[in-house]
């Protein structure tokens, strides 16, 4: 009897508390749902709406909507989307593969245990500390064809001079070595998972006379899957948005042969202030994104090999 | 066939499989600093002999009067204030916003937020480009173009899905049982966060204030849309605004540029646990 009396009073007091606690969680993250609300959602769908017409904040006349007319254009008409597309593609896809290969490879020397590792290891992560203007500057000094850093090093080995940023077929793979220079933070992802792996699942394989080219195809390959997904996914993103170092060194050129998307973009929006248009172009590289993000997770599935318990059940 | 065994296993067995391991390591971090060094080199030397070929990686003649000059050439102090007028916003915004957010992810329950961090999740994969546009027609229509407002406000408002993100995988890793003792006896929610979350995760919290602050040093295309008058300009802004005019002066313009990464070396390596720890972390490049 006095049981169930002094039951109601605790679910009642259970209840006030719990929705004290849902108010304060929603005082928490209510910054993040105003940016959220603001910053991403309205102007996404803003973005959207601009897509399908001809806004220009330059020329007079009002704004008419023009259904898909920009889309058209950018995709059927306009030839420096195409080329924009093509350089970017060629551009991300040699990079992120370079930054696949070579961060494993740098990655097992690095998990060696070495004397010293730790200094080595803080040098290889500081070009990830150092980026932008400043460093598009120092590889525009680098690429200068008289006097530069790189066309002495070929001249030193015995090679032809080479015209790198001022050259349509050198310009691209100017970029991609630029961007090798920053390897060691791929290296990172992969080592904090080579770390994890047991010795002794070498051991084993050696007793079982595995070679070693086997063991690695058979152990470490499967096992930095993850890592290799991970940084698949982050330097697809990454690589089709850049920006700065074709704006700085090479402004684009030469004649379009470094026209990076997002610059095209950048100019549609703030040079030609075709807003419409630009937005159009956003949307069309947020969908090409989109594709290429679910194409990735979708083959993961076959190739991304997860422990039970390994960092992909760690997500949320 | 040794020498296979160097990047086949974790660990390189045999002594040629070391030495060889060793060599490369060796030379990869000369390839790393090598454009460092150049920088420097070039830096200190007279404009005469840049181009000297081939390269004289110790200057004959030092010229430290470079910087000075440099600093004079370009209004270098008045870029690195405006720099700083923007930077230090923006750290302390995004880490006391993105903290209490985080707090709520990791410990609080309320309904809706759950699917509420899935968008968070789902935020670090958009694309900047898509809000691009309409951002700054919206900052437009607030006034804001030609002030450091959009480049401040924004952080103050959660400090970024991928800070969130970080925060919150780090507090779950602390446990609750320290929380509900504090909650039994009386505290706040806040006075949690800041009693017993917070001291046990400054490895995190600096993770994310040496990331942001380089970020944002470094940023180029916020600036660049939002900052029209040039005493505004950031640093980066400004040396690309002097990049014609300085082109032939490679060692002013180098050594331009290396005082305007020194905050960030230097943070890096205050902070290179942080730095590699955020990495491990979340994947961020």
């Amino acid at each position: 009897m006095t049981i169930v009396q002094a039951a109601p009073p605790v679910v009642v007091r259970r209840g006030r508390a719990s929705r004290r606690e849902a108010l304060s969680a929603y005082g928490f993250i209510s910054p993040w749902v105003i940016g959220f609300v603001g910053l991403t959602v309205g102007p996404m769908v803003a973005s959207l709406v601009l897509s399908f017409t001809d806004n220009n904040l330059v020329s007079a006349g009002g704004t008419s909507f023009v259904g898909l007319d920009n889309y058209q254009r950018a995709l059927f008409e306009d030839p420096l989307v195409v080329q924009s597309l093509k350089v970017t593609t060629y551009y991300a896809t040699a990079a992120v593969a370079l930054d696949l290969v070579v961060g494993l490879l740098l990655a097992l020397l690095l998990n060696s245990g070495f004397r010293a590792i730790g200094a080595v290891r803080t040098i290889y992560y500081l070009p990830a500390a150092v980026s932008g203007v400043a460093v598009s500057l120092l590889w525009l000094w680098i690429f200068q064809p008289s006097g530069g850093l790189a066309n002495e090093l070929l001249s030193l080995l015995g090679l032809p001079e080479l015209n790198w940023v001022y050259s349509t077929t050198w310009v691209i793979p100017a970029f991609v070595l630029m961007s090798l220079w920053g390897v060691g933070r791929s290296a990172f992802i992969y080592l904090a998972i080579l770390q994890r792996i047991p010795t002794n699942l070498y051991e084993a394989a050696a007793v079982d006379g595995v070679g070693p080219l086997r063991s690695f195809f058979q152990i470490t390959v499967p096992l930095v899957t993850p890592a290799i997904f991970l940084n698949l996914v982050l330097g697809l993103i990454g690589n089709f948005q850049s920006f700065t170092q074709a704006f700085v060194i090479s402004e684009g050129g030469p004649a379009n042969a470094s026209l990076f998307y997002t610059l095209y973009l950048y100019r549609n929006a703030f040079r030609y202030f075709e807003i419409g248009y630009a937005s159009a172009l956003a949307w069309i590289l947020f969908g090409l994104l989109l594709v290429l993000t679910a194409l990735v997770f979708r083959s993961g599935r076959r190739w991304v090999y997860y422990e039970a318990g390994g960092p992909g059940d760690r997500t949320a | 066939m040794t020498a296979s065994a160097v990047v086949l296993g974790p660990r390189p067995s045999g002594r040629w499989a070391r030495r060889l391991s060793a060599v490369i390591i060796v030379a990869g971090v000369v390839a790393v600093l090598l454009p460092l060094a150049w920088m420097l080199s070039t830096s200190l030397k007279p404009e005469s002999q840049v181009f000297r070929s081939p390269i004289e990686w110790i200057p004959s003649t030092f010229r430290v009067e470079n910087y000075s000059e440099a600093v004079t050439l370009i209004p270098f102090w008045r870029y690195a204030l405006n720099s700083l007028i923007v930077t230090v916003p923006v750290v302390i915004g995004t880490v006391l916003t993105s903290t209490a957010v985080a707090y709520a992810f990791a410990r609080m329950r309320a309904p809706g937020l759950r699917p509420l961090f899935f968008l968070v999740i789902a935020a670090i994969m958009l694309p900047a480009e898509v809000t691009l546009v309409p951002s700054f027609l919206l900052f437009k229509e607030l006034g804001w173009v030609g002030t450091y407002s959009p480049l401040i406000v924004p952080a103050w408002l959660g400090g970024g899905a991928f800070n969130i993100f970080l925060l919150r995988q780090y507090f779950l890793t602390i446990p609750r049982e320290q929380d509900e003792l504090a909650r039994v006896e009386g505290h706040s929610f806040l006075s949690i966060l800041l009693r017993v979350i917070i001291p046990q995760s400054w490895p995190a919290i600096s993770v994310v204030a040496a990331l942001t602050f380089v970020d944002v040093w470094n940023d180029f295309l916020g600036p660049l849309i939002y900052l029209t008058d040039q005493k505004l300009y950031t640093l980066p802004l400004g040396l690309n605004f002097y990049k014609d005019i300085y082109n032939t002066q490679w060692a002013h313009f180098m050594a331009a540029s290396l005082l305007a990464l020194l905050p960030c070396i230097v943070i890096f390596f205050l902070a290179q646990r942080a730095f590699t720890q955020g990495v491990v972390l979340t994947g961020r490049r």
